[in-house]
């Protein structure tokens, strides 16, 4: 028999709400407003955002975002297993060149980076002087000037290695050591027993993370604009300077952002769903399933309480 | 028990730091032979099993299996440690099972069988599947073939773990508190495969708790405490009338 009681009043949390929604609701006005107003001094307003939303340089320069996140974040990925793998090397020189790595890149701000390898064709002729590059990025370097795409890779993604090789590690780490005595005792060698049993089990540990990355990333690359590379920013910032219409280029590029950012936001969602799975018992509902459930029972009477898995004995009842 | 010893200690001593874990084992097992041990936790049991197959490194002593020492390779009066292949090739030879199950989680128990036959052994997959199939029938979980770990109980999970290790034909199976951590309902299942595998020849070091299963199966038995053998002989001899005070008092505790 379901319980009939007449629930508690909290007056208290309507009145913050109407202040956050009324406060909120007047941050935006203004805002719409003073793009409106920008009519009169420089730009169009509202009109020029939706002119210049599909203009076809900024939808050129997305691709290049996209582009430049993708090709960074798998430098990163691929660099980052290696750089875990070696610092958790009972070779103390793989380890400590690791942690040398992971203690620069990470120290250093990216643009910085970017700068430097923006800017290393002006002293260097030659780059392969040492730096752990992948071998893909060492034929494509040597003896030439580096152009701004790839300054900008090369600053994102060896950056990224770095904080990828601490997710790798972590979820390295979080494997139990019984997995890799199993796999030795069975006469499995070192790269085996991280191929095959390790890094697999890392997965779920390693993918959250990496997508946070990922998201971060897409943002990231506009950084590249410090290497005149022409993505979304640069592109957006090249239109604004010829315009003059700066906050409305600015929205342009804050949507598409947005929207990019939103929809990795729902993939990241759904991976993260799919490696939790075998270690809930059930899983939660997705805000879709949530939203039918909720339109489809709104008249109607509570679901019944989640009986529990395993039956109860009719004496303990 | 005839022929030459399948694993043979002499004073093999191991530390971990400052703490000496075993202190001097001198024991023999034969082909065929099922050698159970028994003793308090910290006495050294366990270790002295992860010495055989070189998941530790022994600091003292000798320490050979079918022949040939663990880790190290005779040449004139000098030892050259074995490289990391050969390590693993031996260890390739010997079973183990662990108080744990460790399972692959990530695998269903067909293909935590066949993984090593196939990436180590360089079995052909029909081959090694047919094997398997084989293997968990005879454990009694030819129906669970395709089932992941997290699905099986903890009785069905240390067979599989048995049929995973078995599936590299091994000449020696090592089994470390293998029903330790099963509820007491599923005991019965495991030892009744290790049985079977002791009925079959299989030559086995069993350090466990189960007395029953000691008296039972067990050729021999060996009594340990603070790394040293305190007592071995004849299962019956030494559970009937244990020679030494610490066996008598221990054996009063679990008896």
């Amino acid at each position: 028999m379901a319980i009939k009681a007449v629930p508690v009043r909290h007056p208290g949390r309507w009145v913050a709400a109407i202040v956050v929604l009324a406060i909120a609701a007047y941050v935006v006005y203004t805002f719409v407003l003073a793009i409106q107003e920008d009519h009169t001094t420089h730009g169009s307003g509202w009109a020029s955002v939706w002119f210049y939303l599909f203009n076809g340089l900024i939808l050129r320069g997305i691709l290049v975002t996209l582009e430049l996140t993708v090709l960074a974040m798998v430098v990163g990925i691929v660099l980052g297993v290696i750089l875990a793998v070696m610092r958790l090397s009972p070779n103390w020189v793989m380890s400590w060149v690791s942690w040398l790595y992971i203690w620069f890149f990470r120290g250093t701000p990216v643009l910085v980076q970017i700068f430097f390898w923006f800017n290393l064709n002006l002293v260097l002729k030659s780059v392969d002087i040492g730096i752990p590059f992948t071998p893909l990025w060492l034929h494509a370097n040597t003896n030439t000037l580096i152009p701004p795409f790839m300054a900008a890779l090369l600053g994102l993604g060896l950056n990224e290695a770095a904080y990828m090789a601490e997710i790798v590690r972590a979820g390295i780490i979080s494997v139990e050591h019984g997995q890799t005595e199993a796999a030795q005792a069975l006469g499995m060698d070192r790269s085996l027993v991280m191929r095959r049993i390790v890094l697999p089990q890392a997965m779920r540990v390693i993918i959250p993370p990496t997508g946070n990355e990922t998201i971060s990333m897409l943002k990231t690359t506009s950084l590249a604009f410090g290497a005149s590379v022409t993505e979304l920013f640069t592109r957006q910032q090249q239109i604004a300077t010829a315009t003059y219409e700066v906050l409305e280029l600015l929205i342009v590029a804050s949507i598409w952002y947005l929207a990019m950012t939103s929809i990795l936001t729902v993939g990241q969602y759904y991976i993260e769903r799919h490696f939790g799975r075998g270690t809930q018992r059930g899983l939660p509902l997705t805000p879709f399933q949530r939203f039918r459930r909720m339109v489809f029972t709104f008249h109607a009477p509570p679901p019944a309480p989640v009986q529990p898995p395993i039956s109860i004995p009719s004496e303990h009842r | 028990m005839t022929g030459n010893p399948m694993v043979k200690a002499e004073a093999v001593h191991k530390s971990f730091g400052r703490l000496e874990v075993l202190r001097g084992i001198d024991l023999e097992v034969y082909p065929k032979e099922v050698m159970c041990m028994i003793g308090p936790s910290g006495s050294g049991k366990s270790t002295f099993l992860r010495c055989i197959n070189h998941l530790e490194k022994i600091d003292a002593g000798r320490l050979s299996v079918d022949g040939e020492l663990v880790g190290y390779r005779e040449g004139g009066d000098k030892l050259y440690e074995l490289h990391d292949r050969e390590v693993c090739h031996k260890r390739s030879e010997i079973g183990m099972v662990f108080q744990r199950f460790n399972l692959f989680p990530h695998m269903t128990a067909l293909e935590n069988v066949i993984e090593a036959p196939i990436r180590v052994k360089r079995e052909s997959r029909a081959l090694a599947v047919e094997r398997g199939r084989k293997l968990l029938d005879g454990v009694g979980l030819g129906e669970k073939v395709n089932a992941y770990p997290n699905q099986l109980s903890g009785g069905q999970q240390q067979r599989v773990a048995i049929a995973r290790a078995l599936a590299m034909q091994p000449k020696l199976m090592l089994f470390d508190e293998p029903t330790s951590a099963l509820d007491p309902e599923l005991v019965g299942d495991v030892l009744d495969v290790m049985r079977g595998l002791a009925k079959d020849g299989m030559t086995m070091i069993v350090v466990t708790h189960e007395i029953g299963f000691a008296r039972e199966v067990g050729d021999s038995l060996v009594f340990m405490d603070g790394g040293v053998v305190v007592e071995a002989g004849k299962p019956r001899d030494i559970l009937t009338n244990p020679q030494h005070e610490r066996t008598r008092s221990f054996l009063s505790k679990v008896l």
